[in-house]
């Protein structure tokens, strides 16, 4: 059995010696993240059914309603946490792979030639991370509040009707399934972020000396917590985004009157 | 117990060369390394193969079974299904010089060119220094490097695009950054991995990572905190003003 040397270069588009099927995650990462950008451009691009009672669905918050934008009030917003995922370390990993297939898999030939990586328009925009991340950072506070929102229902029983709850209701504390959703959301959504690689950077990462940098230990202790969020970016990232979706399905379809919210408190 | 398996390895030069299938009786644990030994002293003594400590910690067993850069010496044979022959070829991101083994020099000339340690002015009269067990744990990480170069094989910047004269790949980024990130250190390699690191060319898809034998988490621990670090140097526009005002680095 011969195989001649030029066989053996990975000269095209999937041309390997693997055996294995790596080409399942790239193709489940193409479709999930495809599927979600489907999804979260119609869900936003609606403009409706994105509150019911005191929830808030997080593709609108914070809500921004002005007379001068035609569009839905979540185009005014997402871009920040848009920008924040597309430019992410571990997003980046995903659809180079999955997208641009530069590799598609680890020693799996590539098609595409002139390869320049992040040194060039537009990836060199890449660079960029840290603002969205700064950015993120404050959704997560929105978000928060949101979650105390949703802690606030409506004495009387009268809004249920519309969904909407009218302006200066009296309201007290309680909870309910959308609440434990909307707080579940935050909490994957901040791990996620504080466990972003450039927030990693900042609070102590451009440190080498800590014992000689001002507030070292502290710079120290807080590097060491952002790096024990960091080891799980992916999995905070791939939670994060479900529960993002699944936080504003599940407003939706309370608001559609799909479903019926339980109201646990 | 022993059984027989099929072997299927490259032999041949730079110009020309072929997968040659050989049979060989493996025994319980024996690594690729072994079986390409047993072949090469019963069937092919001509057959060219870099080895040494047998024991994952010298790096000069590196070549690619079924397609993935492996240790030959930490790659058992029977992780691999039984019915089908192993496929074993040289690193694809160097010279070939014979059969399965490459010429890896390149990665040392690259070696010479990184800044190297220049640490601060001593701490103590006695022209020593003080530093603390948890400030050197992260270029400590990176010193496990045992130089097999696997990295650099499956880096597709090296491999598929052979950017060797623009990039200093994986390996040597992991070796800046435990220069970087010692607490002694005090010398400035940002221009010198934005320029002749080539650090952008990296699009971070972690196939080092995955290969490495040492487990160093070269892209999340190394690779990304240098490309942070020319980022502070030449795409912030808020350190450059703080920069700026308090003529002082970010430290």
């Amino acid at each position: 059995m011969a195989t001649s040397l030029r066989d053996l270069h990975e000269g095209g588009f999937g041309a390997t010696l693997r055996r294995d099927s790596w080409w399942v995650a790239p193709a489940l990462t193409a479709t999930v993240l495809l599927s979600f950008a489907v999804y979260a451009t119609w869900a936003a691009g609606t403009g409706t059914h994105y509150e019911w009672g005191p929830y808030l669905s997080p593709f609108y918050s914070p809500l921004i309603q002005t007379s001068w934008w035609p569009l839905s009030p979540a185009f005014l917003i997402l871009v920040f946490p848009l920008g924040f995922r597309v430019t992410c370390y571990y997003y980046r990993k995903a659809y180079y792979r999955a997208f641009f297939l530069d590799p598609v898999a680890c020693a799996v030939g590539e098609a595409r030639h002139g390869y320049k990586g992040e040194s060039k328009l537009p990836f060199l925009l890449q660079n960029v991370h840290r603002f969205f991340m700064y950015a993120a950072v404050v959704f997560i506070f929105i978000l928060s509040y949101d979650v105390i929102l949703a802690l606030r229902w409506p004495v009387d029983g009268a809004w249920r009707a519309a969904g909407i709850i009218p302006a200066g209701s009296p309201r007290t504390f309680g909870i309910g399934l959308g609440t434990i959703v909307m707080a579940a959301n935050v909490g994957l959504l901040a791990c996620y972020t504080f466990g972003c690689h450039s927030l990693r950077h900042l609070v102590g990462g451009q440190v080498d000396c800590f014992s000689c940098a001002r507030a070292g230990q502290l710079r120290y202790r807080l590097w060491r917590g952002v790096s024990g969020l960091n080891r799980h970016h992916m999995t905070w990232a791939w939670c994060s985004l479900f529960s993002v979706a699944l936080t504003d399905l599940y407003i939706r379809l309370c608001a559609m009157g799909v479903i019926t919210d339980i109201r646990i408190l | 117990m022993s059984e027989q398996r099929r072997l299927r390895i490259f032999r041949g030069t730079r110009s020309s060369g072929e997968l040659k299938e050989y049979a060989v009786e493996a025994g319980e644990g024996m690594v690729v390394l072994d079986a390409v030994h047993k072949i090469q002293a019963e069937q092919a003594p001509d057959l060219a193969v870099r080895w040494n400590c047998k024991a994952g910690k010298c790096g000069s067993c590196s070549a690619e079974v079924n397609g993935r850069p492996k240790l030959m010496c930490m790659t058992r044979l029977s992780d691999y299904p039984v019915e089908q022959p192993i496929t074993i070829t040289p690193m694809k991101a160097f010279p070939l010089v014979r059969d399965l083994v490459t010429d890896v020099s390149w990665n040392y000339e690259v070696n010479k060119r990184i800044p190297g340690f220049r640490p601060r002015t001593p701490d103590a009269p006695d022209g020593t220094w003080r530093m603390f067990q948890y400030e050197v744990e992260r270029p400590q990480e990176f010193r496990k490097c045992i130089e097999c170069f696997l990295c650099q094989d499956v880096c597709h910047v090296l491999r598929t695009h052979g950017k060797h004269q623009e990039f200093i790949g994986p390996a040597f980024l992991v070796r800046a950054a435990a220069y970087e990130t010692h607490p002694l250190d005090v010398a400035e390699r940002r221009d010198f991995l934005k320029t002749e690191g080539g650090i952008a060319l990296c699009n971070i898809t972690k196939c080092c990572t995955e290969v490495c034998p040492e487990s160093i988490t070269i892209t999340d621990n190394a690779i990304i905190p240098l490309k942070e670090r020319v980022v502070d140097a030449h795409y912030d526009p808020l350190a450059a003003l703080w920069r700026k005002l308090t003529g002082k680095s970010n430290d």
